[in-house]
């Protein structure tokens, strides 16, 4: 389709509702309204979720991208982006033989079938993995038995634009922070997950099995609600290294907790980290956050060892009483990769309880800091927090970086912090490879030791692959 | 040919110079004991051969059967049958023993490109060998070296020695910190160890541990060198006299 057309197409006014149907499958460069109305109209929405987008968009012309963060990168054109691009893998290598050599053999190494390589390396569609759109199938099959919802978002906002109308944006709103509020405006795809009163998840949820959700990296935007007495895990994320032409990825994660339920969320984030000396690798800025009522509680545990920059705080908002909030977390960073991560504990209602356990692990020329909050509001008696944050240094030219800050407003609230940072020591190192142990092999045994406390908290799998992923991403840190 | 050939050894730390030609044969099957006072070098040389960084061969040559240990990495030498008990073996927080010996174990079977560990067979070996050496379940399960007594220590130094089935073993002080239990289980560790391709290296300040682990021979280290050698009898003889003779 020509340029001219497009261009027709977008300036357009949006007037079928959502009964468009637009042919071409790239919006052009750069963002505004037309662009907006382009990818609603592509996506069939509502006209509810086209002014919540358009809203978000003319906040976020009110606002500056932030810069507080001990990150740096060049300044990011958001006009010379594109903001909708159709899923489709013509452009992609033709066969594995094209594919980088370095990522095939970490694929190797985490003993990825072939089939599954040639789409992590975007050879083949995703959905031609399994053969079969049947395993997911299946696997959506026995949650809806039990009245589980288990989709994307686009399918959601057509299938259940009530519930997606009721929570979007309810714990997350579009003002609430630069990215958050780019993502509300351009949010490509996601998950929809919703647990009704009184169900228990009987199987972790996996994005991996949410098939088409693997093309939507970019402006990734996540719905869990968990109603009363509900129980969820869901696990965002594989361990195998991500491609995307996409430089910028700024996500969003809500979660609703209601009275008496839990969800455990668990991420392997591995986004491709740029090469060795730093060139290339993705831009990570997303906004992940829960909203906790009475007796509810919510665990974030995260291991995080791709993306060129990392700027990711996953939250609790504790806000009913007794309510309980944990935030696990491994980063490792390597060469030039540089993360600012930590979490904020909200405590607002009465005896809620937090903790956070942060490990990171820096190594090469790589520059990492842990930042969090730990807040208690003046309603927030008896509330709880404890912070552990250890820091792992490897070699002398990487940093670490710890930023804690405390506030409360409640005589009878109670915060305890915990600080070390250390490096790993000759002896150790020399002890592990007089046992036979060769240098990696040393260090990835030391750093999986260092971080057990939170893998211990992934479920089994996830766990073994997550060690593996460690050690696969220390390699060449030293010697 | 000799398990272990040791010729005109120097090495130092730093400026230091701590060997200063120091010469030793290993016969395949024996027991060997070096006796010398604080200071005279005794742990530096069973670092050197196990390959710790921090010291530098400056002169002389290892040949451990009949291949250039000096050119071998320190697990290059592990896998090729050196293993170092330590005196105080180092702490790594949050890495159970049993994991830490699976890796051992697979990375020696990757050294010799042999295939991959069963480890449902692999368990039912160590709990057997731990249970010999008094090694609890549970004592498998913790970290390994962190919270152990000196005692506990050295049993699972011996059982690491055990399981690893190395062909040369040196045992830096193992005595230290044992009660006498714990030096008999050592030593009836090391006992039922002892094959005629086996040969053992005890780095030793006294005789005790030598009435439960009978060396053939036993040499006396002063200042970097072996200065005398001989048999059981050595030890008795510097128990009364002490090292004035040497000096």
């Amino acid at each position: 389709m020509a340029q001219k057309e497009i261009e027709d197409i977008i300036d357009e006014t949006y007037k079928y509702g959502f009964e468009t149907n637009v042919e071409t499958e790239t919006a052009p460069k750069g963002l505004n309204e037309a662009v907006i109305r382009f990818i609603s109209a592509k996506k069939q929405e509502p006209e509810w979720l086209l002014d919540f987008r358009l809203k978000a968009y003319r906040h976020w012309l009110t606002l500056k991208e932030p810069h507080w963060a001990k990150i740096k990168y060049d300044p990011i054109d958001y006009q010379d982006l594109y903001y909708y691009t159709a899923p489709k893998t013509k452009d992609g290598p033709k066969s594995l033989d094209e594919v980088d050599p370095e990522i095939l053999k970490t694929y190797e190494k985490l003993g990825i079938p072939l089939q599954e390589q040639k789409a992590l390396a975007g050879v083949v569609a995703v959905d031609a993995v399994f053969d079969s759109v049947s395993v997911a199938t299946t696997y959506r099959a026995r949650l809806a038995e039990q009245g589980i919802l288990f989709c994307s978002m686009s399918e959601a906002i057509k299938n259940y634009p009530d519930l997606v109308k009721k929570y979007l944006g309810s714990v997350v709103p579009y003002t609430d922070n630069f990215f958050a509020c780019l993502n509300s405006a351009v949010f490509s795809d996601g998950s929809f997950v919703f647990i009704p009163k009184g169900v228990k998840s009987p199987m972790e949820l996996s994005s991996y099995f949410r098939i088409n959700a693997r093309h939507s990296g970019q402006f990734e935007r996540t719905l869990i609600v968990a109603e009363e007495g509900a129980y969820v895990s869901y696990l965002e994320g594989c361990t195998a290294p991500q491609r995307d032409e996409n430089q910028l990825h700024a996500a969003v994660v809500e979660i609703v907790v209601l009275d008496d339920a839990e969800v455990k969320y668990s991420t392997v984030q591995n986004w491709y980290p740029g090469d060795k000396n730093g060139v290339g690798g993705i831009y990570n800025f997303v906004t992940k956050r829960g909203l906790c009522r009475n007796r509810s509680k919510l665990s974030w545990t995260q291991v995080e060892t791709g993306s060129a920059i990392t700027w990711k705080y996953p939250s609790c908002v504790l806000l009913g009483d007794d309510s309980v909030g944990e935030f696990y977390s491994v980063a490792l960073t390597n060469h030039y990769q540089q993360a600012d991560t930590g979490t904020k504990m909200i405590h607002l209602g009465k005896n809620t309880r937090s903790t956070i356990v942060s490990k990171g692990i820096s190594a090469g020329h790589s520059n990492q800091t842990y930042r969090g909050l730990v807040k208690m509001g003046k309603n927030a008696s008896d509330g709880r927090n404890f912070s552990r944050c250890d820091s792992l240094l490897i070699g002398n030219k990487c940093g670490a970086h710890t930023v804690p800050v405390m506030e409360s407003a409640n005589k009878s609230a109670r915060i305890e912090h915990e600080a070390t940072t250390s490096k790993i020591s000759d002896e150790q190192l020399f002890y592990c490879e007089q046992r036979g142990l060769n240098p990696e092999e040393a260090v990835s045994l030391i750093v999986n030791g260092f971080c057990k406390e939170v893998m211990q908290q992934l479920p089994m799998e996830f766990a073994i692959e997550a060690g593996r992923l460690i050690g696969i991403s220390l390699e060449g840190s030293v010697g | 040919m000799a398990l272990l050939e040791i010729k005109n050894l120097h090495a130092r730390v730093g400026d230091k110079e701590i060997l200063k030609g120091l010469s030793l044969t290993i016969e395949p099957g024996t027991v060997h004991a070096i006796m010398g006072p604080n200071g005279s070098g005794k742990s530096t040389l069973s670092n050197v051969i196990a390959g710790h960084p921090a010291y530098e061969v400056t002169a002389g040559e290892i040949c451990f059967k009949g291949k250039n240990l000096l050119d071998m990495r320190t697990d290059e030498r592990a896998n090729e049958g050196v293993f170092l008990g330590f005196q105080y073996p180092v702490e790594i927080p949050g890495v159970s023993y049993a994991a830490f010996l699976k890796q051992a174990l697979i990375s020696k079977k990757k050294y010799f490109g042999e295939k991959p560990l069963d480890p449902v067979q692999f368990i039912k070996r160590l709990k057997v060998r731990a249970q010999a050496l008094g090694i609890s379940d549970d004592m498998l399960k913790r970290p390994v070296n962190v919270g152990f007594s000196g005692g506990e220590k050295k049993r699972l130094e011996t059982l690491q020695m055990g399981f690893l089935e190395p062909d040369f073993c040196i045992l830096d002080e193992m005595d230290s910190g044992l009660d006498i239990d714990a030096l008999r289980v050592v030593g009836q560790g090391v006992s039922i160890m002892r094959e005629p391709h086996r040969s053992f290296l005890l780095i030793t300040h006294y005789q005790r541990l030598l009435d439960y682990i009978v060396p053939d021979v036993i040499h006396i280290m002063v200042d970097g060198r072996i200065v005398d050698t001989g048999d059981k009898s050595l030890a008795l003889k510097l128990e009364e006299k002490g090292y004035a003779d040497y000096k």
